[in-house]
């Protein structure tokens, strides 16, 4: 990555200046046009490194007090057709596959549940294990007790 | 917050403009001026119910390696272990589960070869094997909390 966009990474990760044209306020501080931020983070949303540009809300602020990491092991075969499935369900925030660590860890697809309730998480969690159907061999859910550390990821 | 704020953090999840007035653009669509808008966002980041406003990156499109460890271990041993993990910089985040792998955390570090140094070092030091689980494909679309 341009040591541009790394700048720009480090001036908004924070947040945008909430004024008129906060564009122009970072283009001020990075010596660069206002269209060459708009064209730079246009780049970034296009090849993911942005996932969205917008309101990231306070889960606990909410009521989205409960979740929990489900995994599932899935037939290899289908995986690749049922993640995108789940992870386009709204009570999953991140869905990703990993590799199976056996005897240890037979399980390959992570999805994280977000819910008011653990009534709710046991809902979503059944309509997950619907989805998957005959291709899910078993599953398991690990609820978190304590954060243990919790630094963010900056860069 | 009011049905306007609801609608605020329920509908600017995503979709921020990128154009010279994206607050104005933003703004309309829920028939609010430019400067209600920028005023209700700076209430609701002030009351905590927004972390933040603006892009949110993925960290491993951006550079670096990263993955997801488990650890198995016994609960008399939990707090020394839990203490010299977290002495790691790399470590990110760090969770107790409910779970015979009771430990997992978040390893964001330069290269695969760190990753693997760290976990080679956590293990010593632990005296318990680590599971090292990297990301192998990404299905999310990202979450939309409603408010």
């Amino acid at each position: 990555m341009s040591a541009l966009d790394e700048a720009l990474v480090r001036a908004t990760q924070a947040g945008l200046p909430l004024v008129a044209q906060p564009y122009r306020e970072l283009s001020a501080t990075l010596g660069i046009s206002e269209r060459e931020v708009i064209e730079r983070l246009q780049a970034m949303l296009a090849d993911r490194r942005i996932r969205r540009i917008g309101a990231v809300p306070n889960h606990y602020a909410l009521g989205y007090r409960a979740n929990a990491m489900s995994v599932w092991d899935v037939d290899d075969r289908e995986i690749e057709a049922l993640g995108p499935e789940v992870g386009a369900l709204p009570f999953v925030s991140h869905c990703y596959r990993r590799p199976r660590r056996l005897p240890h860890w037979p399980y390959n697809l992570f999805a994280m549940l977000h819910g008011r309730s653990r009534d709710e998480l046991q809902r979503g969690l059944a309509t997950i294990w619907a989805l998957i159907g005959p291709a899910l061999r078993r599953h398991e859910v690990l609820y978190s007790r304590r954060i243990l550390k919790k630094t963010g990821l900056r860069f | 917050m009011d049905e306007t704020d609801r609608a605020i953090v329920n509908g600017l999840q995503g979709g921020f403009p990128l154009c010279e007035r994206p607050y104005a653009a933003a703004a309309a669509r829920f028939g609010l001026e430019e400067a209600e808008l920028i005023a209700r966002l700076k209430k609701l980041l002030a009351d905590d119910v927004l972390t933040r406003f603006g892009p949110m990156f993925d960290a491993e499109r951006l550079g670096g390696a990263f993955t997801l460890c488990a650890m198995s271990v016994p609960p008399h041993d939990f707090e020394r272990v839990a203490g010299l993990v977290n002495a790691h910089r790399e470590v990110a985040h760090n969770y107790e589960r409910e779970h015979r792998f009771n430990m997992w955390f978040v390893v964001a570090a330069r290269s695969r070869e760190d990753i693997s140094r760290l976990i080679a070092d956590v293990e010593r030091e632990a005296g318990y094997p680590v599971l090292d689980l990297p990301r192998e494909a990404e299905y999310f679309i990202e979450l939309r909390l409603t408010a």
